[in-house]
């Protein structure tokens, strides 16, 4: 479980966060949501202790991030698999060499093992001929799923992604919202997803946190959130037409 | 107005005290939880390959011209009877040993070498590698700059090989020009050597190899931006790191030899 207290970060006069409390569980996806600009990106790398704070906790499974010791925070990151916005594959290696990069920093695999563990994951996310392309070589999407592929490498306990299907087709979206619920429950981890995707949200939101200016304006999970009368929520949710039309049809059903 | 001046003054010092600082303290932390050694031998070769095999055609051609430019000026300015012909070949070993070879080609070297190094590193920032690799739990600095620093330490051979070729093409002008004979030149070149000119030379030398690895790492390692500063951090880079050659070279000169 990661817990946040009071989350407070600034860019000079710029307060970003403004004292953000919530909880992250084992075995569930969890979305943090919000409009372009609003802090998600900011708020996931104060999390991973890539951005300093003023103020504030932040433990995993009760240890205080803050009070760990550089080489313990570097332990406890080996544990983490993040996806990046921009996917941040390393350009220097190919596809296959960026996936093992996690196994072969951390393990003590042989190399066909480590192969064959990049074959297992780079399947699961539908790439199973990019193995010796460089990632300038490859599509946004593809981009995208290699990172998963390569966050996933190690069996991590804690899995971030920043927007991981913005820039995907909606049926390859789809999967990866999947795989991503698929790979939280199989491996009980906890899972933090930051999102602007409706789809995402109503397809895998076990938890929702929603920011707004600064702040948690609303945390609920997708059938709460059809619910919710929290004006914020239903104008970011609701803005297109199509998921308002869903919105009036779910609540006449339950009628 | 003499207050606001003073204190744009300070803060203009303090930024620089604060880089002066987070240098050293990138230094220290380049050594501290090192990579797999299995790893880190690899990225060890890629970089004497990327940073100092790819770098000998440059240091050879340059030095081979200036030396050949170096005996000709001498030869032209020495226009005095009285002095022998064979001073050609000693006034192009003094330069080419003492300054051209290590100062000098350090500071093309500051171009070429330092510019790949921070936009490299530059370039990671910017996309979020560096960030992937602290998520990973790698300490970045030690997985970036330190097979950059170790590759360089071969830095040296280059300089020798400059050395050689620099004297080599003096000879060649000085011939071909007919401004002396083979012999006076090899009469001067092989006059008065001092072993220590020598000591001096490479430890310089190495001092500059540190230097154009971790002032480059430094600006692209800590830079703010978008691909548009990485260009910006380059050029400070290359700034810089001549000037703290120079100022290297001077107090070193002056310790060694003063
Ligand atoms: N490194 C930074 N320096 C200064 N301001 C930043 C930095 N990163 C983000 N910001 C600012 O923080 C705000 C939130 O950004 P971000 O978290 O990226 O939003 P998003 O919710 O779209 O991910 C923006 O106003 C952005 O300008
Ligand atoms: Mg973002």
């Amino acid at each position: 479980m990661i817990e946040v207290k009071g989350l407070h970060k600034s860019f000079g006069d710029a307060h970003i966060l403004k004292g953000i409390d919530t909880f992250f569980e084992k075995g569930k996806t969890s979305l943090v949501i919000g409009q372009s600009g609003s802090g998600k990106t900011v708020f996931i790398k104060c999390l991973l202790g890539l951005f300093s704070y003023e103020k504030g906790t932040i433990s995993y499974d009760g240890k205080i991030f803050s009070e760990l010791s550089e080489d313990q925070k570097r332990d406890l990151r080996a544990e983490i698999g993040m996806v990046f916005q921009g996917s941040a594959l390393f350009d220097s290696m190919t596809i296959q060499e960026n996936v093992m990069f996690p196994l072969q920093m951390f393990t003590k695999m042989s190399k066909s093992e480590m192969e064959d563990r990049a074959d297992f994951v780079l399947k699961r996310v539908n790439l199973d001929d990019a193995h010796y392309k460089m990632p300038s070589e490859a599509s946004g999407g593809m981009q995208k799923r290699v990172a998963i592929a390569r966050a996933i490498v190690n069996n991590p306990k804690y899995l971030f992604c920043d927007e991981p299907n913005s820039g995907l087709d909606p049926k390859t979206a789809i999967v990866i919202d999947n795989l991503i619920q698929e790979i939280t429950d199989e491996y009980n981890i906890v899972t933090v997803i930051n999102s602007h995707d409706m789809n995402s949200v109503m397809e895998i939101g076990e938890k929702i946190v929603f920011l707004q200016y600064g702040l948690k304006e609303w945390e609920g999970s997708k059938d709460t959130i059809f619910k919710t009368d929290n004006k914020a929520v239903t104008d970011f949710v609701y803005s297109s037409e199509l998921f308002k039309k869903v919105r009036k049809m779910y609540l006449e059903e339950k009628q | 107005m003499i207050v606001f001046f003073t204190l744009a003054v300070t803060k203009l010092n303090m930024t620089y005290i604060n880089n002066i600082g987070l240098y050293f303290l990138m230094i220290k932390e380049m050594f501290r939880k090192p990579t797999k050694w299995s790893v880190m031998k690899g990225l060890i070769l890629k970089d004497i390959d990327d940073l100092v095999i790819g770098s000998l055609g440059i240091v050879a051609f340059i030095s081979f011209f200036v030396g050949g430019v170096i005996t000709i000026q001498t030869a032209l300015n020495i226009t005095n009877p009285l002095i022998p012909r064979y001073l050609v070949g000693f006034a192009t070993r003094q330069s080419v040993i003492l300054e051209f070879a290590p100062t000098f080609t350090s500071i093309i070297m500051a171009g070429k070498v330092g510019s790949f190094i921070t936009s490299s590193i530059g370039t990671m920032r910017v996309t979020e590698q560096i960030d992937a690799l602290e998520v990973m739990g790698i300490n970045s600095l030690n997985y970036l700059v330190f097979p950059k620093t170790v590759a360089m330490m071969l830095y040296p051979f280059a300089i020798a090989i400059g050395m050689f070729l620099g004297i080599l093409g003096g000879m060649a002008a000085c011939v071909y020009g007919g401004y002396t004979t083979l012999e006076d030149y090899i009469t001067g070149v092989q006059m008065d050597f001092d072993g220590f000119h020598m000591t001096y030379s490479f430890l310089k030398t190495f001092v500059f190899a540190f230097i154009l690895a971790t002032i480059p790492s430094f600006h692209g390692y800590y830079m703010k931006g978008g691909a548009l500063e990485v260009g910006k951090a380059s050029t400070t880079s290359f700034v810089w790191t001549s000037v703290v050659i120079i100022l290297l070279n001077y107090i070193l000169t002056d310790m060694l030899l003063g």
